[in-house]
């Protein structure tokens, strides 16, 4: 169980990581990109909101790697194995970005665009000005939001049971079944996805403190 | 677009071929990561061992293939053997025409009669008469799913479809359901635990229906993929002939459960 | 909205929606939607048509029924923990943090199979009157899909009630109605009104997780889906179906929403 536990943080990391990425991505496509790719990523988040993931996760898990591999294929690149946990990854992450793309843009609006105005003027590159200016000004407005999508993603592992991964809900239905203590170990495990979650809101509580250093204390801020 | 991509998809195939053939090619076997007693059991350490396993590492050792065990949920297993992510399916899959419209089957490798177990305190037996009214549990897109579909669906009074059979036992143990239906050795498995011994016995064994049950279990392989077919024949056949099949299978059963020698595909 | 179109063209000019981009999106969706009808199997529709239908009423089904409970519960868990004295407010936030913290899917298996193993060493569960409810698969789903509304709108109504000017209240006990009157007549309808659009989210978010009823043997839609897949082997078209079918449920929950918000009249001083 505890191997499981181990395999679900680092999808779970791994999917929350390549998430953000997209999110950026995503936030600065919405925000400064043309009215197609705009459009594009508004049809890309309106439908992972509206889908169950666990429909998604099938049609990724299945779609996806066929699709990855038909391409390379059609390149004339011999196919590529992806492993379990690549694919459980990636495919949590398309999920991941599409959130934290709205997560994103909405910290990047709440920047006063002054800021960024006077980071233009100033001739900064763009590169530069993402790096230094927008996303340590949208930090303290993206927390909230962000920490949430963490724990929804260290969750969202769970469903990837459904497609035989060894996670670590797969993990204890194969060792409830085992030993048909069923009830004991659904219990074990979700102490441990409890743990992970008061130990991750014990960190993400550290980084809000430290990524609102010099700004006036505001209470309530958290919804 | 279909006929593209599957005209493409065979051109690259035979590339492929070409290319793959040089080196040693390694074969995924897929199966589901589930308790399937005394044929698959997942050890503390994550290991699997029982006698499919067993079976699969001496057809692989017996033709030099390179096997890699590679988990995928039952209900996936075909669509992963004809998307590529799998060259073989060994999990004690049936072979039935259905099944053979999209995939092609080795040889069978065993063959076990279908049997139908209930709790103790109630008496009925494994026919359609029997069942009237009850509820009975089973393995979704399994042989036993379907039997119990085509023969129980009239009388029974409803046919559960479990992810597991495992979890079809359990629901039986809990009393959700009257009766599972499914292969006589995997319930006798059951039968033979503490939890089986206190609640359940034998019902009897289902009649038989070639068109649904088939003719045994064989490893799936994609469709036109002869070469892995042939090899795995060849081992099957290797294996039956040297010993190396009755000493694997006495060590689970008391008895040879290839079934009838004739009887192949 | 009251100015009248009077041509094509015009309201073409007007809308937002009709640009040319957005024109060109449109027919590659388009396309995109009559090659997938054209190129990809649906010949197994007839057959599941039926089933397909009572699938879909039952996951719908589901989602309300969850959705109401869920709703009843919340409100006292979030004025619990926003007003109540310590002993109500502790254990209410001890399981919001708790159904919160661990996966859906997990609450789900833990009830089904976790309680369900449990049932052989209490015979008499099999004689009581819950018996014909217990053998079902619906009712825990049922359960734990409320449970896992209420603990998350828990925390919605927490931050909503408190939300609710204290000025209000004041005024309200200043004119001497009863607690009772005032929590009916003016904390609960603000309350309600303020958690009205993340409610809609929610319940969206709630359709999401109606599929997991179906590794419990309860057949929703996302099982009938299964089914088609696993009868025919067909991959990608019922799951394509599927998605479709999620969309324009979770496109009619928005409207009703957007429907209710309309019908509250927001009134500025």
């Amino acid at each position: 169980m505890l191997r499981g536990l181990l395999s679900s943080v680092q999808i779970a990391l791994g999917a929350y990581g390549v998430g953000l990425l997209i999110g950026i991505g995503g936030a600065y496509g919405k925000l400064y990109g043309g009215p197609i790719v705009r459009d594009l990523l508004e049809v890309y988040t309106t439908i992972v909101r509206a889908v169950p993931e666990l429909v998604l996760i099938l049609i990724l898990y299945f779609a996806g790697t066929d699709l990855i591999n038909r391409v390379l294929e059609a390149l004339g690149y011999a196919r590529i194995d992806i492993n379990g946990l690549v694919a459980g990854i990636w495919v949590l992450a398309v999920v991941q970005g599409a959130y934290s793309t709205e997560v994103l843009r909405g910290a990047i609006l709440s920047i006063p665009q002054g800021q960024i105005e006077a980071a233009r003027a100033y001739g900064m590159a763009p590169m530069l000005m993402l790096r230094r200016i927008t996303l340590p000004a949208m930090l303290p407005f993206a927390i909230p939001g962000l920490a949430n999508l963490w724990l929804i993603a260290t969750k969202d592992t769970a469903l990837l049971a459904i497609v035989g991964f060894n996670e670590l809900t797969q993990e204890t239905r194969t060792a409830a079944g085992q030993t048909k203590a069923y009830f004991t170990f659904f219990v074990a495990a979700g102490v441990l996805y409890l743990l992970l979650t008061l130990v991750s809101n014990r960190i993400i509580a550290r980084i809000e403190r430290w990524s609102r250093r010099g700004m006036p204390a505001v209470s309530g801020s958290a919804r | 677009m279909k006929k593209f991509l599957a005209t493409t998809a065979a051109a690259i195939g035979l590339f492929a071929a070409a290319l793959g053939s040089a080196q040693a090619e390694q074969v995924k076997i897929g199966f589901s990561p589930e308790a399937y007693p005394p044929f698959w059991s997942q050890e503390a350490s994550g290991e699997w061992s029982g006698w499919e396993v067993e079976i699969i590492n001496a057809i692989c050792a017996a033709e030099k293939l390179d096997c890699v065990l590679t988990p995928i949920p039952w209900d996936g297993l075909i669509p992963a053997l004809t998307t590529k992510k799998i060259d073989a399916i060994m999990n004690s899959m049936s072979i039935t025409d259905e099944r053979q419209k999209e995939i092609d089957f080795s040889d069978k490798y065993y063959n076990t009669p279908t049997a139908v177990i209930g709790p103790k305190d109630q008496t009925f037996d494994a026919t359609p008469e029997g069942l009237k009214g009850k509820i009975l549990g089973v393995q979704v897109s399994t042989v036993h799913a379907a039997y119990a579909k085509k023969h129980f669906g009239g009388s029974a009074s409803e046919i559960k479809e479990y992810q597991t059979q495992d979890e079809a036992n359990q629901d039986l143990v809990a009393g959700r359901i009257d009766a599972t239906q499914a292969d006589s050795i995997a319930l006798d498995a059951f039968l033979k635990s503490d939890q089986g011994k206190a609640c359940c016995d034998l019902k009897g064994y289902v009649a038989p229906d070639l068109e649904v049950l088939g003719p045994g279990v064989g490893a799936g392989v994609r469709k036109g993929d002869t070469e892995l077919a042939g090899k795995i024949n060849a081992a099957i056949k290797g294996i039956r002939a040297n010993g190396k099949y009755a000493e694997i299978t006495k060590k689970y059963f008391d008895f040879d459960i290839y079934g009838d020698e004739t009887q192949s595909n | 909205m009251s100015i009248p179109i009077t041509s094509l063209a015009e309201f073409a000019a007007r809308s937002a929606w009709l640009q040319p981009h957005r024109i060109l999106l449109m027919a590659v969706a388009a396309a995109l939607v009559i090659s997938a009808a054209l190129f990809m199997r649906w010949d197994w529709l007839p057959n599941y048509y039926g089933l397909a239908l009572q699938g879909i009423w039952r996951t719908i089904w589901i989602l309300v029924v969850t959705c109401v409970l869920g709703i009843m519960l919340a409100v006292p868990l979030g004025l619990a923990q926003a007003a109540g004295p310590w002993w109500l407010a502790m254990p209410a936030n001890a399981f919001c943090t708790v159904i919160r913290g661990t996966p859906l899917l997990l609450q789900l298996w833990l009830l089904y199979y976790g309680l369900g193993s449990l049932f052989p060493q209490f015979p008499w569960i099999r004689q009581s009157e819950l018996w014909p409810y217990l053998r079902q698969a619906w009712p825990y789903a049922v359960l734990s899909l409320t449970i896992s509304f209420a603990a998350y709108e828990g925390e919605v109504m927490r931050g909503a009630f408190a939300g609710v000017p204290r000025g209000q209240l004041e005024a309200a006990r200043a004119y001497g109605m009863r607690p009772f009157t005032i929590f009916r007549r003016i904390w609960l309808p603000q309350a309600l009104h303020r958690a009205l659009p993340t409610l809609a989210g929610e319940t969206v978010l709630q359709l999401k997780c109606t599929p997991l009823v179906a590794t419990i043997t309860v057949v929703d839609i996302y099982a009938v889906a299964s089914r088609v897949r696993q009868d025919t082997f067909i991959v990608y078209e019922p799951l394509l179906l599927l998605a479709l079918i999620y969309l324009i449920i979770s496109g009619v929950i928005i409207f009703l929403f957007r429907k209710m918000e309309a019908r509250i009249p927001v009134r500025l001083g």
